[in-house]
């Protein structure tokens, strides 16, 4: 019963896909010796020139491009095409301080579009859905590139963008929206405002495709109970394209990378050492097709596993398991890693609302870490000995998932800002 | 027969009290007893007023988060030693008072103080017992 959008490609053999990653590949690495003297260099630096690279089994031969590349490279210096055969740019919202300019050619807008296209369909998407898009519009990928697959696939496409979340609603209700694309966050401050307001028989939403950002999965069972919908995971980053590098099934075991357009590699983050398939480590992707920003061997920085056991949806692309967090994202405290996705799951579990606000500040030499949790009305009570003793409950979860102490600070409900695109989880004061 | 209390969660943060009594200030909502427990991060308030269905409307409004919990007011003898005496009664019987705070209210030469109890049947027959009066809510006119 499985949906596809490309079927040929979706569920192409494997010997067949290698093959067609073979010889993009060697097509890919040409265009770039000729094409991006930066990389070029890297190349020479490291004695590897297009001859050595025969197929994916060589690919690690190939020098690796990190952040600190794109930085150093940045605006121009990783392009493919001139300008002139370029019609958009997108760029990151530049939080970490590092902002990433990627540029598109039409025809990489086309791919990019039909990969975004590929996880609206996997979502039960057709043309008679009418697509509610809430990621951001504009530098953004979010919303342009799902808006993009939904005039693929043919949907009313609804480019709403973040924000307003009364037109919001009222959108929904109106024009009856019947797959939600935004941040997981957004998602639930959507969920939020509609039992608020007492519209859940109003709203008709059968799907949602929720991403950029880490999320887990208690929160992926808490946004679907609520919105009583289907929620699928997709996965992307600018530097490839934007959504669509990956996307979940209905088995939601993983996302299936569009391994026609992407090569995934696991390395080990400390040695650059190519890890087997099933091991944990950092994310690696080379862009296969990408004309105007042909990135080889990019470090993502995310934390993952592939597996390529076979899909009861019949597709097979390799799957990606959800990222433990960008290494952007973890926060190294008193010396131990630790994810926000890690504090979501037990607020969760725990019964509180996965709005939440970490603070982590460094007094005396040591690290102080706090968790700042909104109150929960099932949670309170007239007597201070059992909120107390509730509060003692989650910070010893805390400390079991995490391995080192919290701890917690119980605000007021909706206290904490609610976001309409990514959220701000982790504020870190310390001077390092 | 007992009466409603209503307990606000409140969070360490200066006028956070404030806000809610201007709330109940605003809507004629009479405050007659209140007391604060507290711990270093958060505190709650735990309050008697007029017309506890009011109230709790209005704060639920507000966003806060309430309980209402049922206690006890209790008459106490106006005078040195009238506490005491109450307390001692309850203490012989084994019967715990959770917490308790007093009313504002005074009638003649009695005071009235509210009570959480554990063991509700029990500290009923004590009391009646001892012929110490329970009140209810018509005759503290709360609604």
């Amino acid at each position: 019963m499985a949906n596809y959008y490309q079927p040929e490609i979706e569920t192409m053999p494997y010997e067949q896909l290698r093959q067609l990653q073979n010889e993009r590949l060697l097509k890919q690495v040409q265009h770039v010796w000729d094409n991006v003297p930066y990389y070029r260099q890297k190349m020479e630096e490291k004695g590897v020139t297009p001859a050595d690279i025969q197929s994916v089994d060589d690919l690690h031969k190939l020098p690796f491009l990190t952040k600190a590349d794109l930085r150093d490279a940045y605006p121009y210096g990783l392009m493919g095409k001139p300008k002139s055969e370029c019609v958009r740019i997108h760029s990151t919202s530049g939080t970490t301080g590092k902002r990433v300019m990627a540029f598109y050619t039409q025809h990489d807008i086309d791919l990019w579009e039909d990969c975004c296209a590929r996880a609206i369909v996997a979502a039960g998407g057709t043309k008679e859905d009418v697509l509610h898009v809430s990621y951001g519009y504009g530098l953004f990928t979010g919303g342009m590139g799902l808006h993009g697959g939904g005039h693929k696939v043919g949907c009313l496409t609804l480019p709403m963008s973040s924000g307003n979340t009364d037109r919001q609603l009222q959108f929904m209700e109106d024009l009856g929206s019947t797959i939600l694309c935004c941040t997981p966050s957004y998602a639930q401050y959507l969920a939020e405002s509609i039992h608020e307001r007492g519209l859940q028989d109003k709203i008709h939403l059968k799907a949602g495709i929720f991403g950029a950002e880490a999320w887990s999965e208690d929160m992926r069972r808490d946004i679907e109970n609520r919105l009583g919908i289907k929620a699928y995971d997709i996965f992307g980053l600018t530097e490839l394209s934007g959504p669509g590098v990956s996307f979940e099934c209905e088995e939601q075991t993983g996302m299936h990378i569009n391994e026609d357009h992407f090569i995934a590699e696991i390395i080990d983050p400390d040695t650059g050492e190519v890890l087997p398939l099933g091991s944990k480590g950092e994310l690696v992707f080379t862009s296969l097709t990408k004309e105007a920003f042909p990135l080889l061997r990019y470090r993502t920085r995310d934390i993952c596993m592939l597996s390529r056991e076979k899909c009861s949806c019949g597709r097979t692309f390799v799957k990606m398991a959800k990222p433990m967090g960008r290494s952007d994202d973890m926060l190294i405290i008193r010396g131990v890693n630790v994810f926000p996705s890690q504090i979501e799951t037990v607020l969760l579990q725990k019964g509180y609302p996965a709005n939440y606000q970490i603070i982590v500040d460094r007094v005396n030499n040591t690290d102080t870490f706090e968790v700042m949790v909104e109150m929960n009305p099932e949670l309170f009570s007239d007597s201070l000995a059992k909120i107390t003793s509730a509060e003692k409950e989650l910070v010893s979860a805390l400390k079991a998932m995490l391995g080192i102490s919290a701890k917690v600070k119980l605000v007021a409900p909706k206290s904490i800002t609610r976001s309409e695109g990514k959220a701000v989880r982790v504020i870190d004061k310390r001077k390092i | 027969m007992n009466i409603h209390q209503i307990s606000v969660f409140l969070e360490n943060r200066t006028g956070q009290l404030a806000e809610i009594t201007k709330l109940l200030a605003e809507s004629n909502v009479d405050i007659r007893a209140i007391s604060i427990a507290e711990t270093a991060d958060y505190g709650l308030a735990r309050m008697i007023v007029d017309d506890s269905h009011k109230a709790s409307t209005i704060l639920l409004q507000h966003g806060d988060i309430l309980s209402m919990t049922p206690v006890w007011a209790v008459e106490v003898p106006d005078r040195p030693g009238g506490l005491s005496e109450l307390l001692a009664v309850l203490a012989d019987a084994h019967v715990d008072v959770e917490y308790m705070y007093s009313l504002f209210a005074h009638k003649d030469d009695h005071a009235y103080m509210v009570m959480r109890i554990s063991d509700e049947p029990k500290f009923i027959s004590t009391l009646g017992d001892r012929q110490i009066k329970i009140m209810t809510k018509a005759e503290l006119d709360l609604k």
